[in-house]
């Protein structure tokens, strides 16, 4: 496991026009598998347009107690980007306005901001309903200071979107660090006790699966029932849903595939599960994204390639919603991680 | 031609082979599907019962195929090793039982 991120060691694919080099390049250029851009225009679809803006996702920093093998923000302790409160005053100024209904904060671990909780409880008065907050778990337990987040996070009804790479040991720490497991079932099993993830609690805490390598993830219908059966047994620890999400090929996970030499099997593999159903629900076509410094994106993801949204709007302090909506969506071959299967999105499958 | 019997990345041209005779290709990856799908047995057990017998018919292909497939469905490695160990016990077996054929051979002839 890496302990610095990409940035931090000086990577090449730190560098995010090295990762659209590569992700434009080799197999594609030379014709082996069909561009994103075409694949998806044999079914009418290109160029990919929003629809109704729903989701606002804003990534509050890329620092992280964590520092992921897979992860597509290069996110972890070293990383000192964070958002301001100047800029979290520009994002509620859009609160007040916006049509979306919900509120999507990232990170990294977006509870290390340390404006995290004020911007919550402003957020709140601003008059979102829908919280999500996609915390690791593993930052409850990091610091005392964090341990009464589960109790935050009930207070504004807040709903938990955690990781979880696996129900057994070895693979989880394998993917996310020593000891990730052990902390994340202690923080389960205090999300559970303040009333989190039960049968029929409204305080929703759902899993995300990813897979620890080069491979897709399975059905998550079966995966569900597979990490509810073992974690109710061997831990006694309840959730709601788990959202398979295919890794897409950005960042450190793009430099493990390299690295492994897998890169172009799992682009094969990306582009054989291409499911056309998926295109029409990718998250690009409801969500935007902001990151730490108030730039806006079509997806986080694209925030990682810093790809700005293709708009005359492209940082928040001049948001305009109509103006933002008519807009393409700018895509690459990485989007093929959103249309294998039945779909990826942070809400899992999309199809 | 290649240089060697196995190419791995053949395996990805296998659903080619339809293009030669297209009916009966379909057909097997039509039925090839339908049996991996999930029925009285889970597409899990499935997946491990291919994963001992690739092993036993001994498919480079298949075992590339059925590991990755695991690992997709949540699969330890402890169940596919036992899954092998499974396949190969049979495989064994069906080796040594052969032996009480040669007894009652060896029996038959001898006085
Ligand atoms: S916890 Fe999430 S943000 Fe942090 S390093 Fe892991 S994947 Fe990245
Ligand atoms: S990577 Fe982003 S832009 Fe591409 S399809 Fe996925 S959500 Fe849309």
């Amino acid at each position: 496991m890496a302990t610095k991120s990409l940035k931090a060691r000086h990577n090449e694919l730190a560098e995010k026009n090295e990762q659209l080099k590569i992700l434009n390049g080799g197999i594609f250029e030379e014709g082996e598998l069909p561009y994103f851009k075409d694949k998806i225009g044999l079914t009418g679809h290109f160029p990919l347009r929003p629809k109704k803006l729903e989701i606002f996702q804003i990534n509050l920093g890329y620092m992280c107690n964590q520092v992921c093998e897979h992860c597509h923000v290069d996110a972890g302790p070293d990383r000192k980007e964070i958002m301001t409160r100047e800029t979290m005053q520009y994002c509620l100024e859009v609160i007040r306005n916006t049509g979306a209904h919900t509120l999507d904060l990232t990170g990294g671990a977006p509870e290390m901001n340390p404006d995290f909780r004020w911007f919550v409880e402003e957020a709140a008065k601003a008059g979102i309903q829908d919280f999500i907050v996609r915390s690791n778990l593993t930052i409850i337990r990091a610091n005392k200071k964090y341990h009464d987040l589960p109790e935050f996070f009930k207070k504004h009804n807040v709903h938990v979107v955690s990781s979880m790479p696996h129900y057994t040991r070895g693979k989880t720490d394998k993917q996310r660090g020593d000891g990730v497991f052990d902390k994340s079932i202690k923080a389960l099993q205090e999300l559970n006790a303040v009333g989190y993830g039960l049968p029929d609690s409204n305080l929703k805490l759902d899993l995300v699966y990813n897979p620890s390598g080069a491979f897709l993830p399975g059905d998550q219908v079966a995966m569900e029932r597979d990490f509810k059966k073992a974690l109710k047994e061997d831990f006694d620890i309840q959730f709601h849903n788990l959202f398979a999400i295919t890794n897409l090929p950005i960042s450190r996970f793009l430099d493990y595939l390299i690295a492994s030499d897998n890169y172009e099997d799992y682009m094969y593999a990306l582009v054989e599960a291409y499911n056309p159903m998926a295109v029409e629900n990718v998250m690009c076509t409801n969500t935007i994204s902001v990151s730490w410094d108030g730039w806006l994106y079509d997806c986080d993801f694209n925030q990682m390639l810093d790809l700005k949204v293709d708009s005359k709007i492209k940082h928040i302090k001049d948001y305009n919603e109509d103006i933002l909506n008519d807009r393409d969506i700018i895509i690459s071959q990485h989007c093929y991680g959103c249309t294998a299967g039945a779909g990826s999105s942070c809400q899992g499958t999309v199809a | 031609m290649a240089k060697s019997y196995y190419d791995p990345a053949d395996l990805r041209k296998f659903g080619k082979i339809t293009e030669w005779s297209e009916e009966i290709g379909t057909k097997f990856f039509d039925y090839y599907g339908k049996v991996f799908e999930e029925g009285a047995l889970s597409a899990r057990e499935k997946s491990l019962i291919a994963l001992a017998v690739a092993h036993v018919v001994k498919c480079p292909y298949c075992i590339d195929a059925y590991t990755k497939d695991g690992l997709q469905k949540g699969i330890t490695k402890e169940e596919m090793m036992e899954a092998v160990h499974a396949g190969a016990a049979i495989e064994s077996g069906a080796t040594l039982v052969h032996g009480v054929q040669m007894m009652n051979k060896y029996d038959k002839l001898s006085m």
